[in-house]
């Protein structure tokens, strides 16, 4: 980065001065959340959000106390996504609210003495500034040359922007750096998208198997909620998971897999299911597709032959494969979230969604439910003009089957090895810190070089921040409307956010930022409404209600169209794939020349002295979001490295210490991280929480508190079928002392 | 009247919910808790267990801190609570010190403080507000001497146990095991 046009700009050495210090809500701020006696809860008035913590979106109720102050927020009771409990990162949630490290007032870059820092401007002049450069880029290369990445509600609003300015390239890495090989896995099979929240039919489950999927570390609020409830009833969980994860802990049969073998064991345990005649044959019979070609594939594919891959006993395999046929299609094979791991992930997924196939839950009481979501109508706006390319062009036939677009293509697309005639010259990032969700820093930032245009839109001075051409400070989603949330459940539902205080500082919400912005660059006849509650309050009355009303109830459910949420005995029923049916061989993958039905490959190995790098989630953390917020960090301020006893011993460290990282590219970590020694990991890897190693000194509480797992996921291996980004064949080694610290300018 | 807290520590994930949402409805400044999450490791890989438990103050029913309170400070109310008269408190920590389980904390407001078992929202009704948040529903409050009642059903068919029974406090918060 040395020779960086676009500097990395700390934000500490920003003054927050004038502008902000002058502005008598902060005044207000202080002092907020005195302790003392409870509130009399006779004088609370309750404003209806849902959570935007994380995208399970919870619908809940924010509480003010006396004075207005924002005192606590409490789940809906009638929401399906929380049932009147949040988790600890909602509950939390007035923690990004009351963060004093939020971003405050629009900036720009500036250079000032032959250095570049940025400098506290008017709405008005960013505005311009951004348009005029939108404008710009148009002209030169077309309105498509602009990308928008996001994740959560405000990028909604840009979308709408991006679309009318003339531009489809529209992003989040939540598809090819998280879920997109299940989208596709399961989709290639049943012809249907998983989606979220998933209709995992979990609060029926008798057997549920966890592949590398840790509810519980993981707070997807109603499946925690819905596991609980099964474990009552008498649940069995099967986990696989190199570490005693919490689900293993309470799991009958935990699988200490040897990590990146985990299709071994899928395709022994339909192996099991097939040769023992313990799938469903009625189901398999009438739903499949290339069940003999199956039979013979798994033919060889013995619990013998996979525990010398795996290292799990055969007859362990056996028994839980029997277990999980005793059960269905009660069983759940869970399709987890965060899947992209070694590039053969499509296939990974394929092979889980095979097995509930065999075992014949999808669409079964227990397995998958079918989801029906309810109907919005929009808002009425000019027709978007056509785009003459996007993404899928600039692709050329590459990755047909993802059925989202692909964020690493899009920094592909803007890098300077881009050859093609479609180049991206433009970036908005709203809400996403690109610099922990692409792997790959150092590809994502030569890109964000040869930018024109580089806007980033956030509440936090995030990593990402640092590198733009200009920040806009969108206030949290406590102080703002947003669109309806509709998300696909049992009973199709909708829910509103209200904002329960104003928006603190200069911050604004982003339906206010993308009106004023359409403004300079003449498309208000897109957003013809002065306020977001009046395209709410349309959409509602279109529906029969108001958004008066919604303030009082928060949620609404209605009927479901189709009464069935399983297929009934012997029901007919087209699947959504080629051949109409569960195809357990492919025609789709066979179509674009991937394997129709998966195999085992070998992965690489930790050379010796290094260790596999695995990260994961706490329950009381999100996304690297939540880290600097005050509730959650408390809670948990940094991350620590799981290491095995012996290996801690072998290596001469201990419990508490504190130790750098070096990757197999060399890459050492930036920050030390505490050694947390602990029997529930294994011999050939650790382990770590995501999120932690915050750079940017403006995060006064998360700075330098552990390190970044992102920063040494260098080796990413990209999935052939549908280009998300595998990340887990990085190895790392133990640093003892303080290695030199290169200076990064 | 007899309040308990039974808790299935089979259910709990260590999420920590319950600590924030104490946090918040009680108002309890950032670095102070009233309850916490333990996590209990046994065994060697790959054969261990752990063990996840919410803890708080047990509201015992022979208890150290209100025996050694010089002013009568701390006291037991209605249903067995163990209380903390803010008022009358001088913060002189000796509850503090004399509490096996390390429930007391001295406030910066100059008192001491500890759970109360919500006993505010009791008086509406309401659960306590860790109960009412647990994403596992792994917690449960009652009346111990009502022997229909839930947490009096659940000591009755399962596995229990209470913190450090050898001091002899009778501790009134119970998990199951
Ligand atoms: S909220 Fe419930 S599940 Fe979470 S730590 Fe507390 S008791 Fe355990
Ligand atoms: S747990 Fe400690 S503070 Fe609570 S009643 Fe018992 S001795 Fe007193
Ligand atoms: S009962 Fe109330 S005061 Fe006690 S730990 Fe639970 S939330 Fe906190």
């Amino acid at each position: 980065m040395s020779k960086s046009r676009r500097e990395f700009i700390k934000i500490s050495a920003l003054s927050f001065g004038g502008l902000v210090m002058a502005n008598p809500i902060l005044n207000a701020m202080i002092g907020q959340v005195q302790a003392g006696e409870p509130i009399d809860a006779s004088k609370i008035k309750p404003v209806p959000t849902y959570c935007e913590v994380c995208f399970w979106k919870c619908a809940g109720w924010v509480h003010t106390d006396e004075k207005g102050e924002l005192w606590k927020i409490e789940g809906n009771e009638d929401d399906p996504h929380c049932k009147g409990r949040f988790c600890p990162r909602g509950t939390g949630g007035l923690g990004m609210y009351n963060d004093e490290d939020r971003l405050k007032s629009p900036l720009m870059r500036v250079e000032v003495n032959g250095k570049q820092t940025f400098k506290e401007v008017s709405w008005d002049k960013a505005f311009r500034f951004i348009a005029d450069k939108m404008n710009q880029i148009s002209e030169e290369h077309g309105p498509e040359s602009l990308a928008l990445f996001k994740h959560g509600s405000g990028g909604a609003h840009f979308g709408k922007l991006f679309k009318a300015f003339g531009s489809r390239n529209i992003t989040a890495p939540s598809y090819a750096q998280c879920r997109g090989p299940r989208e596709v896995g399961f989709h290639a099979t049943f012809g249907a998208n998983i989606n979220s929240p998933e209709p995992v039919d979990l609060e029926n489950t008798k057997c549920l198997v966890l592949i590398g999927n840790h509810i519980g570390e993981n707070m997807h609020n109603s499946h925690v909620q819905e596991m609980s409830k099964a474990i009552d009833n008498g649940l069995e969980i099967i986990t696989v998971d190199p570490r005693l994860s919490t689900a293993a802990s309470k799991s009958v049969h935990w699988l200490p897999i040897k990590p990146a073998t985990d299709i071994a064991l899928l395709l022994a345990w339909m192996h099991v299911l097939v040769t023992e005649k313990l799938y469903d044959k009625a189901y398999i019979d009438q739903y499949a597709y290339g069940f003999e070609d199956l039979e013979a594939h798994i033919a060889d594919k013995t619990p013998e032959w996979a525990e010398e891959i795996t290292t799990i006993k055969a007859d362990v395999i056996r028994e839980t494969a029997r277990k999980m046929a005793y059960h269905a299609p009660a069983t759940l094979i869970h399709p987890g979230r965060h899947v992209t791991w070694y590039g053969d992930d499509t296939q990974r997924l394929r092979a889980m969604a095979m097995l509930n196939a065999l075992l014949g839950s999808w669409g079964r009481k227990g397995g998958f439910y079918f989801p029906e979501k309810a109907k919005v109508p929009s808002f009425p706006h000019p027709a978007y003009p056509s785009a003459s390319w996007t993404w899928k062009d600039y692709l050329d036939g590459k990755y047909a089957l993802a059925g989202s677009s692909i964020a690493n293509v899009f920094v592909d697309a803007s890098h300077p090895d881009n050859k093609t005639d479609k180049k991206i010259k433009g970036w908005f990032v709203v809400g996403t810190n690109l610099i922990s969700t692409i792997p790959d820093t150092k590809k994502t930032l030569e890109a964000i070089d040869n930018l024109d245009l580089f806007v980033v839109v956030d509440t936090m001075p995030m990593e990402i921040t640092g590198y733009a051409d200009i920040i806009l400070p969108e206030c949290t989603y406590l102080e703002r409307y947003d669109d309806i949330r509709v998300s696909p459940n049992r009973e199709p539902n909708i829910a509103v956010r209200i904002p329960a205080a104003k928006p603190k500082y200069l911050t604004k919400p982003s339906d206010w930022i993308v009106r004023k912005l359409a403004e300079k660059l003449k498309l208000s006849a897109h957003f013809n409404y002065k306020s977001y509650s009046e395209v709410l309050d349309w959409q509602l009355k279109q529906m029969g209600f108001s958004l008066a009303e919604m303030k009082e109830r928060g949620i609404i459910k209605f009927d479901r169209k189709n009464a069935n949420l399983y297929l009934e005995e012997g029901e007919e029923y087209e699947f959504g794939t080629p051949t109409g049916m569960i195809e357990l061989y492919s025609t789709d993958l066979e179509m674009e020349g991937f394997d129709p039905l998966p195999n085992y490959t070998p992965h690489p190995e930790p050379p010796a002295g290094f260790f596999r790098l695995n990260y994961g989630r706490a329950p009381m953390h999100t996304f690297g979001r939540t880290a600097n917020n005050p509730n959650l960090n408390e809670l948990m301020n940094e991350n620590k490295l799981w290491v095995n006893p012996k290996i801690a011993k072998k290596a001469g460290i201990v419990n508490g210490q504190e130790i750098w990282l070096e990757n197999q590219d060399g890459v050492k970590s930036e920050f030390p991280i505490k050694v947390r020694v602990t029997e529930r990991i294994g011999m050939d890897n650790v382990y770590m929480v995501h999120g932690f190693g915050k750079s940017n000194k403006k995060l006064k509480r998360s700075n330098g508190r552990g390190i970044s797992d992102s920063q040494l996921v260098t080796n990413v291996m990209v999935d052939p079928v549908m280009g998300g980004t595998g990340m887990r064949g990085n190895f790392v080694k133990f640093v003892i002392d303080k290695p030199e610290r290169e200076v990064i300018s | 009247m007899r309040y308990a807290m039974v808790i299935d520590t089979k259910k709990c994930v260590g999420c920590s919910d319950c600590v924030v949402a104490c946090q918040n409805e009680n108002r309890v400044p950032i670095g102070y808790c009233r309850d916490w999450v333990i996590e209990h490791a046994k065994g060697a890989f790959p054969n261990v267990s752990i063990e996840l438990r919410s803890e708080r103050c047990n509201h015992c029913e022979n208890s150290p801190c209100v025996r050694c309170c010089p002013t009568g400070a701390s006291h037991y109310e209605e249903g067995g609570l163990v209380m903390v008269d803010r008022g009358a408190c001088i913060g002189c920590g000796a509850c503090v010190q004399s509490c096996p389980y390390n429930a007391r904390f001295s406030h910066p407001e100059g008192y001491v403080d500890k759970c109360s078992f919500c006993n505010h929202r009791l008086k509406e009704g309401k659960s306590p507000s860790c109960v009412s948040v647990c994403p596992t529903n792994c917690m449960y409050f009652g009346d111990l001497n009502d022997s229909e009642s839930q947490v009096s059903q659940l000591l009755k068919n399962r596995d229990w146990k209470v913190l450090a029974p050898e001091v002899g406090t009778k501790p009134q918060v119970y998990y199951l095991i």
